[in-house]
């Protein structure tokens, strides 16, 4: 019987197997930041241990920094960043601070430093590490313990999670993105669908979606509760990444582009679960509860609780969301659009955002965050940031932001945000702040009516 | 980490779903460096709410966490681990949990215990009822006991034998260090290096 992608990356990773224990896995790629690091240094020290292969890690800041030019004024936040400068100056890890030019979001730098490739495995101490699998690799998120058993030993003990294959069918519509698609499939097999899993998304509407797009759905993985989302690498994947600092070149080129080839499920391999669903039916879908699983197309209303699979929880989270079931969600007024994140911090993102806003004002308080100092960089070479600027949005510097509200960036309490970052949960962007997640042109839409809209709404 | 064989104690019903780890331990808490303070933000958001469970004259000491499916879901941080347990928590019991959170709870000694759905609702019903309850959780029988009561519950033989024994998992894999170098020796030559 064939392999699935995900079988043929983890088995070439074994490096021990025993009866009656999870397998040792070897680590390609362990990303650090600042916030789930410290206790695994100290951890260390602790033990008299050392990093086992600096030349595998790599570390930046992201989590706390500010956005706005200038030091870190939050002394907590202050503390946390020079531990791990410190940290990374004694292991000899390479670190981007704030400042430096490769500085970014974790799981935006390793993509564009051509460190993420096929086949790798990856972790790093933070859930979203599922974005690298757009690449074809293995990639989730660890705890602080595991971020030491990594830095220690440069493996993972664990058992190989269930294959699940997610089936999209047919074509993205005008104006629906993958942001919409993770979505609804979210929406489709609940927050605890993929738990357990290692999700492959296959089928034409995935094969055509770009890399920026890709590791949008791969980031979300885990709203589904899966351990990791891959994607087979194809010639998108090796336009994507030939010519970065990190890919390889001349004949080590060749020599990786096929072995990444045969990176595919073998069309008679079996997986333990299959879900459908058709892309060409899809619409601009925003959530509407605490979870991102609580989501609905842009176009019908709030739900009734009666209506959803968990009423006590949709009660709840209406409540917290102040909505009212039956109000079209094309009415939901909102105080704050928030474009960033590892979901949708790249420069694909920040284009879309920027074709909706070019000639128009927004009305609400508008973030617009890059996800790394490249991508700053870049979309100012396209003149994107003029763009904002004339519409009335902020152009920030590249960081977390108010994807969780470590730094100044934050809602008030019954603040209402569109964000087009991946988590809606309670308190997230700010004590008391409602989130609804979307797509980064949903998000610059709705910047410019003050209520939750799609771009084709806008005359 | 401290070896877990059994452990008996009062429980706390948390009658929700989906108790994402952001509600466990809110952002501003994870900016510590230490490894300790974290039971002051426990649920803090919530704890706000004077009729708020864990707030309930009842249920003080209670060190048995019985939620709703779901628990520990989205964000990695440990940090919630470490919050359960120093607020006094050995147990959480739930139908479902967060893949990353139940890992992080089995390297810290934090025994997460699945039972049906139906069999935790029984259980909050009966500590709801009785807030004094004694619930026995024993990790060598895989089994919850309350009252007349008991469930069976799996766990891997693996991961069960380190919590038994207390040991760390960086020492265990040290043991095999011959064979971590001898896969590196073939890994493939166009891997990337971040030096
Ligand atoms: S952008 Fe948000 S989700 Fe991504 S790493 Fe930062 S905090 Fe986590």
């Amino acid at each position: 019987m064939g392999r699935t992608l995900a079988e043929k990356v983890w088995e070439q990773h074994v490096v021990r197997r025993a009866e009656g224990e999870p397998d040792l896995l070897y680590i390609d790629l362990h990303l650090i930041h600042e916030v789930t690091s410290p206790q695994a240094f100290d951890g260390l020290r602790m033990a008299g241990r050392t990093v086992r292969r600096p030349d595998l890690t790599i570390a930046t800041e992201d989590h706390n920094v500010p956005t706005l030019l200038g030091p870190i004024t939050d002394p907590v936040s202050k503390t946390q960043v020079e531990t791990l400068r410190k940290n990374c100056a004694e292991f000899g890890v390479r670190l981007h601070p704030m400042g430096d030019a490769g500085q970014g979001v974790v799981h935006i730098i390793g993509p564009q430093f051509g460190l993420t490739q096929p086949g790798m495995t990856i972790v790093c101490g933070d859930s979203h590490t599922s974005t690298h699998g757009a690449f074809g690799g293995i990639a989730f998120g660890i705890g602080t313990s595991e971020v030491e058993h990594v830095l220690a030993t440069q493996t993972l003990p664990a058992y190989r999670p269930k294959t699940m294959a997610i089936e999209v069918s047919g074509e993205l519509p005008p104006g629906v993105t993958a942001k919409d698609l993770i979505l609804a499939i979210i929406a489709k097999i609940g927050t605890g669908g993929g738990q357990g899993y290692i999700v492959e998304y296959r089928g034409e509407a995935i094969r055509k979606l770009s890399m920026e797009g890709r590791m949008t759905i791969c980031n979300m993985s885990i709203e589904a509760g899966a351990r990791a989302g891959m994607i087979a690498p194809d010639e998108t994947t090796f336009a994507y990444l030939q010519g970065r600092p990190h890919a390889p070149t001349g004949e080590q080129w060749d020599a990786a582009v096929e072995y990444w080839k045969s990176l595919v499920t073998d069309s008679d391999a079996v997986f333990d679960t299959v879900v459908e669903i058709d892309a060409s039916t899809l619409t601009p879908f925003v959530t509407w509860g605490t979870n991102p699983g609580q989501g609905a197309p842009l176009g019908t209303a709030v739900p009734a609780p009666e209506e959803t699979n968990d009423p006590a929880a949709a009660r709840r989270a209406l409540e917290y969301m102040g909505l009212t079931p039956g109000t079209p969600l094309r009415e939901v007024e909102v105080d704050t659009v928030f474009v960033g994140s590892c979901t949708n911090g790249r420069l694909e993102d920040l284009r879309a955002a920027a074709e909706v806003l070019r000639g128009r004002s927004v009305v609400t308080r508008t973030l617009i965050v890059p996800g790394s100092m490249l991508v700053k960089l870049q979309a100012e070479q396209e003149g994107l940031h003029e763009v904002f600027k004339a519409a009335g949005a902020e152009w920030r510097e590249a960081g977390c932001s108010m994807c969780l509200g470590m730094n100044p960036d934050t809602l008030a309490p019954g603040e209402r945000s569109a964000s087009t970052s991946n988590r809606n949960f309670e308190g997230r962007q700010g004590k008391g702040g409602r989130t609804h997640l979307v797509s980064p042109a949903v998000a610059a839409a709705t910047a410019v009516t003050g209520k939750l809209t799609a771009p084709a709404d806008l005359a | 980490m401290e070896a877990f064989t059994a452990h008996t104690g009062r429980a706390v019903p948390l009658r929700r779903s989906n108790v994402d780890t952001d509600q466990i331990i809110p952002a501003v808490w994870l900016k510590q460096v230490s490894r300790t303070g974290f039971e002051k933000g426990l649920f803090s958001a919530w704890r706000e709410d004077p009729d708020f469970v864990l707030n309930q004259p009842a249920y003080q000491g209670a060190s048995i966490l019985v939620s709703g499916p779901d628990f520990g879901t989205g964000s990695s941080r440990e940090h919630a681990v470490w919050a359960l347990q120093q607020y006094g928590f050995r147990v959480v019991i739930a139908a479902r949990f967060g893949d990353i959170f139940r890992n992080n709870s089995t390297k810290m000694g934090l025994l997460p215990v699945v039972l049906p759905a139906e069999t935790v609702e029984a259980l909050q019903s009966a500590v709801e009822a009785d807030p004094a309850l004694e619930v026995t959780v024993d990790l060598g029988e895989r089994r919850v006991r309350w009252g007349a009561e008991s469930a069976g519950f799996e766990i891997d033989d693996y991961t069960r034998w380190r919590l038994m024994e207390g040991l760390d998992d960086i020492g265990l894999t040290l043991r095999n260090a011959d064979d971590v170098t001898a896969y590196e020796n073939g890994r493939q030559p166009w891997l990337p290096t971040t030096v």
